[in-house]
């Protein structure tokens, strides 16, 4: 198994009426409610944060990309991995990703993560969003009906800029350039290993198993709801004959730990309702743009994490309600392991995404649920997958063997 | 009310027109929202002409939509129709997205079209009077977006169907997404594609007529419109909304034919 602790880096001040005040924490939300300087400390701390599970032994630390809003404040999460290669030497870095069809020319993101890999050392792990409808096309304007064809033809172009040796010629519909010259170039050859987000459409499927990527889904709403996509994956994954290897596949999940059950609601309980009634509150105008799915999508009743976050009303739900149905993994560490094992099995899953900074949640708390799960929790579920060696080659990173020692290099 | 099929060659695209009435040809494009349940406006029109009215792809049984990327692919397969249907001089009509359309086909193809009629056509961008988001508002909103008088509206509007039923909702879903995600590659996320910089050039003789009460695409636009095209004659009708043509089909065809 491979863990990676990832930050959703929310904004934790929105006010206890936000939901009556905002139709969204998404999109419109004006940014007079950000507050920089707060914001100086919030950042830091985040990133103390990622700094903190490398050493206590997470496999990978993640960051992602979201625009205009209060529920995740890294629009560029680049920015966010460059600083963390400086300060860490071993994790993976998980960059789930950059919005790829969002780039003009999307060859920046070639760059930028040949950067983050040259930087790491060969520790990147690159992750291909579509994005949300409301960054991809609300914030950021991209034609919803012409979003997949423009990802496409971006990828191509990032594959393409990692894999030469000489500069070439790309003549696409939405990028046309004469020279494309990719320097620096990733260490991790013929590319870093690549995570794609995905939401149960049955055209990423098969895009990920044509290019040996990893199927990551990405849900609040736990791993009982998450079968059926699931088995929608390893499904397509049987009918085109390949191997089933669990690490073609992840999951995110909330999980808090505490010393006993009833400590965990008291703990985390007012963290994990912020989480799920501030974060989440979409406005369901943005959640879905008419175009952004494909036609064969709807049609197999895949709905957008967000459209579904929005039917669902999380204002009703108890700290009861959330645990029993496991949209959230939490309690003592013998507790979390159990509900962890079953989920890594029902689902037949590689890699977890875990969100332990929930909402606003305290620094004290955060380490002190990350340090549960590091020593209690993580030895006991690291080897669930004997049969694959608990580990895919394919599907994890290729670090440099002597990467230089950063105290020496400042000297 | 008939549905007949049109084929394009050389693309094969296969092209829904609905047809009604008798008299002089005149061409009417959809806008966004496609043609209403029994739409009043084409039933006005059929009592005095010839009314032809092809789907853009992506509604009714229209296809090829993937092809159609942006304004000159879609201004170019509309002219193919209009060339295709053999119409003799027709008015054309254009609603809203299909006003732009026609503004479009009229600029690029000045000597192909000579009687230009623009019902509270998109297009054009004013900062001051932004147009309404129509991408992010939800099925209940439309009645009070595209008419004066919205109960009335809702009635026009109703299909019929049952939202809680999940075979009639993924429908729903499907067809929605295929219209509006056709819209959206001449409207989202600003309906402006560069047409103010072409109107210069329509020769044609042009009536241009809005829903005084229009909330979606202001009244001021008309006026932009009209000291764009010269020549051109705007006639605001009172109580109408952004569907001026359905919210008051006599008006509206009282207009076209005291005009042309």
């Amino acid at each position: 198994m491979k863990f990676t602790w990832f930050h959703l880096m929310p904004w934790p001040h929105m006010p206890d009426d936000f939901r009556e005040k905002h139709r969204s924490v998404w999109v419109d939300l004006p940014s007079r409610m950000y507050e920089p300087e707060v914001g100086h400390g919030v950042y830091h701390q985040y990133l103390d944060q990622l700094e903190f599970a490398e050493s206590v032994g997470f496999d990978g630390i993640g960051v992602n990309e979201h625009h205009a809003n209060a529920y995740g404040l890294m629009p560029s999460p680049n920015i966010m991995a460059a600083t963390l290669t400086r300060r860490t030497s071993k994790a993976a870095l998980v960059v789930l990703g950059n919005s790829i069809a969002l780039y003009n020319p999307p060859l920046r993101v070639a760059e930028e993560m040949a950067m983050l890999d040259v930087l790491s050392g060969g520790r990147l792990v690159a992750g291909f969003p579509v994005g949300t409808s409301m960054d991809t096309n609300y914030a950021y304007g991209t034609i919803p009906a012409l979003t997949r064809e423009k990802y496409a033809e971006a990828h191509d172009l990032i594959r393409k800029a990692w894999a030469a040796d000489e500069p070439f010629a790309f003549n696409g519909r939405y990028t046309k350039l004469r020279y494309v010259n990719c320097w620096p170039k990733p260490i991790q050859r013929p590319a870093p290993p690549v995570f794609i987000p995905g939401g149960g459409s049955v055209e990423t499927y098969d895009f990920c198993l044509d290019n040996t990527y990893s199927y990551s889904y990405l849900s609040y709403s736990g791993y009982l709801r998450a079968k059926l996509l699931m088995e929608g994956y390893w499904k397509r994954v049987a009918e085109r004959g390949v191997d089933e290897s669990p690490y073609r596949a992840g999951f995110a999940q909330v999980i808090c730990v505490a010393d006993t059950d009833a400590e965990a609601e008291r703990l985390y309980g007012p963290h994990i309702n912020y989480f799920y009634n501030r974060c989440l509150h979409v406005y369901p105008g943005f959640a879905d743009a008419p175009g952004y799915r494909t036609i064969k999508t709807i049609q197999t009743g895949a709905l957008s994490q967000f459209t579904a976050a929005s039917a669902r009303n999380y204002v009703t739900m108890s700290w009861k309600d959330l645990t029993e149905n496991r949209y959230v993994i939490a309690g003592s560490p013998e507790t979390v392991r159990q509900q962890m094992e079953e989920l890594i099995k029902t689902l037949r899953v590689g890699n977890i995404f875990c969100l332990m900074h929930v909402g606003n949640m305290p620094d004290d708390k955060v380490r002190h649920s990350t340090r549960l799960f590091a020593e209690k929790v993580m030895p006991r579920l690291r080897h669930l997958w004997p049969e694959w060696n608990n580990h895919d080659d394919r599907f994890w990173i290729h670090p440099m063997q002597q990467p230089v020692g950063l105290r020496t290099a400042a000297e | 009310m008939t549905s007949r099929f049109l084929t394009l060659e050389p693309s094969g695209r296969r092209i829904e027109v609905v047809e009604a009435g008798t008299g002089r040809d005149l061409l009417f494009l959809h806008g966004a929202g496609g043609h209403m349940p029994a739409d009043p406006l084409i039933a006005a029109l059929a009592s005095q002409y010839r009314v032809v009215a092809p789907m853009l792809p992506g509604y009714g049984q229209s296809a090829g939509e993937d092809d159609l990327r942006d304004m000159l692919d879609v201004t170019l397969h509309t002219l193919d129709v209009l060339q295709a249907l053999k119409l003799d001089q027709p008015i054309v009509v254009g609603h809203s997205m299909g006003g732009m359309i026609a503004a479009e086909m009229a600029a690029i193809a000045r000597t192909e079209i000579d009687r230009l009629c623009l019902l509270a056509p998109a297009g054009l961008w004013i900062d001051e009077h932004p147009v309404v988001d129509i991408f992010t508002r939800l099925p209940y909103e439309l009645p009070g977006l595209l008419f004066h008088d919205a109960e009335a509206g809702q009635k026009l509007l109703a299909s019929g169907g049952n939202m809680d039923d999940p075979e009639f909702l993924k429908q729903f879903l499907v067809m929605n997404a295929r219209r509006l995600g056709m819209a959206g590659k001449l409207l989202f996320p600003i309906p402006d594609r560069g047409l103010g910089q072409r109107l210069y050039r329509i020769t044609a003789d042009t009536l241009i007529v809005w829903g005084a009460e229009d909330v979606l695409i202001p009244p001021v636009y008309g006026n932009a419109f009209k000291k764009a095209i010269s020549g051109s004659k705007l006639v605001k009708v009172s109580g109408a909304g952004h569907a001026v043509g359905q919210e008051k089909p006599q008006a509206v065809l009282e207009a076209i034919k005291a005009h042309f």
